[in-house]
């Protein structure tokens, strides 16, 4: 395990995610916003959501590029297409299960159960999040897929 | 309590728009008939396809629908359980009387993490209270609009069927009888004094699903439900007069509230035409800003400040994808409402054809979405709190907007397909929204307010509106600039506070709208139509606000919200329109804007009473209202 390798294209991977997701956000192709999800985790406070959300993330972001590291390692190869492969694997996985478990991790996210009590909550991902819009699915395959192709292209395997 | 009694032949009967109760869970709803037939339910959300729609058309098997009834002839009576939406029918018979009880079972977000309870549920309970009564229970569901027909299987637990991505489980005390076919079930029992018979029936997209115990689990069940509706009716602050009508119309807007997303929709139906036997037929289950003001104003004033938290953040932050463009509706998640299509196999409600789900009017421009959603946020705030960055953003954004694009045609407010016209209603929610932005600006509640373009933009549309939307030839606002008819909309003008009431302007305009658009008995048609649609319910409630606001005397607007009320069916219920010869229902059912409309007419009587000053005073800077120039 190259971990100096790791480290630096884990945080260069995280960073363009984050930034792909802020962009398709901007740009109405979703409603989705992990910070702001993760961060409402710690304070309903919008703004301070969105800066604790942040630090989450890119945390999260590094910690799962070693789940990619580690796939790579185990194949004894890297390449951008290999860690394509993994991102959309990735992408999947965020999108079905993820999402689906999201209410009950999140405890200011309502269910799709949830009611008549009104509380203000973050609303419900839905299947493949697509309660954010109807492009979700393909915001978070392409923000991932490029993590893991800029992963694949620039790790350095031991 | 308004207890109905009639003696009808009900199998025979086509059941009237009023004749229709509403019972709900905020995230569905069911319409139950005074018959006992539950003639609509959409699951799992309001905008799903129907599994019964018998409403849509005479032949009740082409829709389905689950009816629970006496076997022959008797009377009918019906009320909700005081301050809930738990509904009773009771079928009066010389021999015997039996109650049924209708509702969609609520709980606490507390006891539903604490016991397992179904995604979905409707309970029916019928309890023979005097003599023997003959009962006959059918069950007939047609899903997908009665596209679709059913296979029931029938085992140990009940029937089960299995629609698009999820199964439905009836269960009952009594088993039913499977049609030949499979495709519906019947029973029919013999109760005497003391008997009751349950029926429950699941819906849900995960497996396995829940099966709730019948019995006294389903007894506790009902009574846990009218105790969470009373106990949320309990809440409201409302102090003033016709407190039963304001309490049923709270109840109904708090059940069009869709609880997962905060979302609050127009109707619970499709299709309840606005001229029967015509084409006015619109799919109202969505989100229209248009009612967001009077939305919040509503919550707001009866103490419901969740319930107006929830609402304001779906306002703000489900809509971002369009922003800042605003649509004019949206489906309960923020996404733009389905295109447009026709049901063919259902012939309307009494043959008013087509049947459409989905909304064509999603992509008009109608600019005073941003007024209703920016008032909206100004009342608000006005009570609680503050607006954090992301929110400022946004309303400035709407602002800039508005800014920018206010000097242009659009649909309005009533939606017409025929084309885009300089209305006025859109031009003073334009001015509505600069004036509450300046407002909240000046008041320290935002940042970053553009002052002088703002300021100057507001100016030169109270200018335009003060121009060109006046005629001097009619002595009257009109509803389009230089144009020479008029629209009940014009009421509104003093109540965002563009000019008082009692100004001579305003007092020549009601009476030209009463001349023009009076049905009769105080109800007010929304604009001129030939042949003529309804009376507009909200436009009435628009009126008394008027008048209360200084446009007449109190005791006018008294009269006339009294008058008002006696066109909501026995169970206080009202549609979008009345038809005012017969005095009956027209449109989607229950409408919440007639009943936003309704509570906040009853909150400026209220306020009006007590001398309180009315809202734009408070949530405005450029009011000219005499209470706003004591201001």
């Amino acid at each position: 395990m190259n971990w100096a390798s790791w480290l630096l294209w884990g945080f260069a991977a995280t960073v363009v995610l984050t930034t792909i997701s802020a962009a398709t956000q901007g740009l109405g192709l979703t409603r989705m916003n992990l910070p702001y999800m993760l961060g409402t985790i710690f304070t309903p406070d919008r703004d301070q959501a969105k800066l604790y959300g942040f630090a989450v993330h890119v945390v999260a972001g590094w910690v799962f590029s070693l789940v990619y590291v580690a796939i790579f390692e185990a194949l004894g190869a890297a390449g951008w297409w290999r860690g394509v492969i993994v991102g959309v694997v990735h992408a999947l996985f965020v999108l079905v299960v993820v999402m689906g478990l999201m209410p009950g991790l999140h405890p200011r996210m309502a269910s799709e159960q949830h009611g008549p009590e009104a509380q203000t909550m973050l609303e419900p991902p839905g299947f493949m999040a697509l309660h954010y819009g109807v492009q979700t699915p393909l915001a978070i395959l392409i923000s991932h897929v490029l993590f893991g192709a800029i992963l694949g292209a620039f790790y350095q395997l031991k | 309590m308004i207890i109905y009694l009639v003696v009808l032949s009900h199998r025979e009967q086509v059941p009237k728009i009023e004749d229709y109760g509403v019972i709900g869970d905020c995230r569905s709803a069911a319409l139950v008939s005074r018959f006992g037939s539950i003639d609509w339910l959409c699951w799992p959300r309001f905008d799903s396809p129907s599994i019964f729609a018998a409403i849509l058309d005479r032949d009740k098997e082409k829709g389905g629908y689950w009816s629970i009834s006496p076997t022959g002839e008797c009377k009918f009576q019906r009320a909700y359980v005081p301050d809930s939406n738990v509904l009773e029918t009771t079928f009066i018979r010389l021999d015997g009387r039996a109650t049924l009880t209708d509702l969609m079972p609520v709980a606490s977000e507390a006891f539903k993490h604490e016991n397992l309870t179904p995604d979905h549920e409707l309970v029916r309970q019928i309890t023979c209270t005097d003599g023997e009564i003959e009962i006959e229970a059918v069950f007939h569901p047609r899903p997908n609009y009665g596209a679709d027909a059913v296979k029931i299987c029938s085992n140990g637990w009940g029937l089960r069927m299995e629609v698009g991505r999820g199964a439905y489980w009836l269960r009952s005390s009594i088993p039913l009888e499977l049609a030949d076919d499979a495709s519906g079930a019947r029973v029919t029992v013999r109760l005497k004094r003391g008997d009751a018979a349950q029926f429950s029936l699941t819906y849900s997209e995960e497996s396995p699903t829940v099966l709730p115990a019948l019995g006294k689990p389903t007894r506790e069940a009902i009574d846990r439900s009218v105790i969470w509706w009373q106990q949320w009716a309990a809440g409201s602050k409302y102090q003033g007069p016709y407190r039963e009508a304001v309490t049923r119309s709270a109840l109904a807007l708090k059940l069009l509230a869709y609880a997962p997303s905060g979302a609050v929709l127009a109707a619970a139906t499709t299709s309840l035409p606005e001229r029967v036997g015509d084409s006015l037929n619109w799919d109202y289950r969505y989100c229209w800003l248009r009612d967001a003001s009077l939305t919040i104003r509503s919550l707001v004033g009866l103490g419901y400040m969740e319930e107006a938290r929830s609402f304001l953040s779906w306002l703000l932050h489900a809509t971002r994808l369009t922003q800042p463009e605003l649509r004019i509706l949206y489906t309960v998640f923020g996404q733009i409402a389905p295109h447009e299509r026709q049901v063919k196999q259902l012939r309307g409600y009494l043959d008013s054809s087509p049947v459409r789900m989905g909304n064509g009017a999603r992509h008009q421009l109608q600019l005073d979405v941003y007024g209703e959603v920016i008032e909206a946020s100004a009342q608000y705030v006005e009570k609680r709190g503050r607006f954090d960055r992301v929110t400022q953003r946004v309303l400035i954004g709407l602002g800039k907007y508005i800014a920018t694009n206010w000097d242009q045609p659009d649909e309005g407010i009533w939606e017409p397909r025929s084309g885009r016209e300089n209305n006025t209603y859109s031009r003073l929610l334009c001015w509505t929204a600069l004036d509450r932005l300046l407002a909240l600006d000046q008041k320290g509640l935002l940042k970053g307010v553009p002052r002088e373009s703002f300021m100057r933009e507001r100016e030169r549309i109270r200018a335009q509106i003060e121009s060109r939307a006046w005629n001097e030839k009619i002595q009257s606002y009109v509803s389009a600039l230089d144009g020479d008819g008029v629209d009940a909309a014009l009421l509104r003008i003093p109540w965002y506070g563009l000019e008082e009431a009692g100004s001579d302007r305003m007092k020549k305009t009601y009476r030209k709208i009463c001349e023009q658009l009076g049905a009769g008995d105080g109800l007010l048609y929304r604009y001129y139509r030939n042949p003529s649609e309804g009376a507009f319910g909200i436009c009435g409630f628009w009126a008394v606000e008027h008048l209360a606001l200084g446009g007449g005397t109190l005791d006018e607007a008294h009269g006339l919200f009294a008058r008002l009320l006696k066109y909501a069916n026995d169970l206080g219920l009202f549609a979008e329109e009345i038809d005012p010869e017969r005095g009956t229902a027209l449109g989607n059912f229950p409408q919440a804007f007639t009943h936003v409309g309704l509570i906040s007419a009853a909150l400026t009587l209220e306020e009006k009473d007590r001398g309180k000053a009315h809202p734009a005073v408070h949530t405005g800077a450029d009011v000219r209202s005499e209470e706003g120039a004591k201001a």
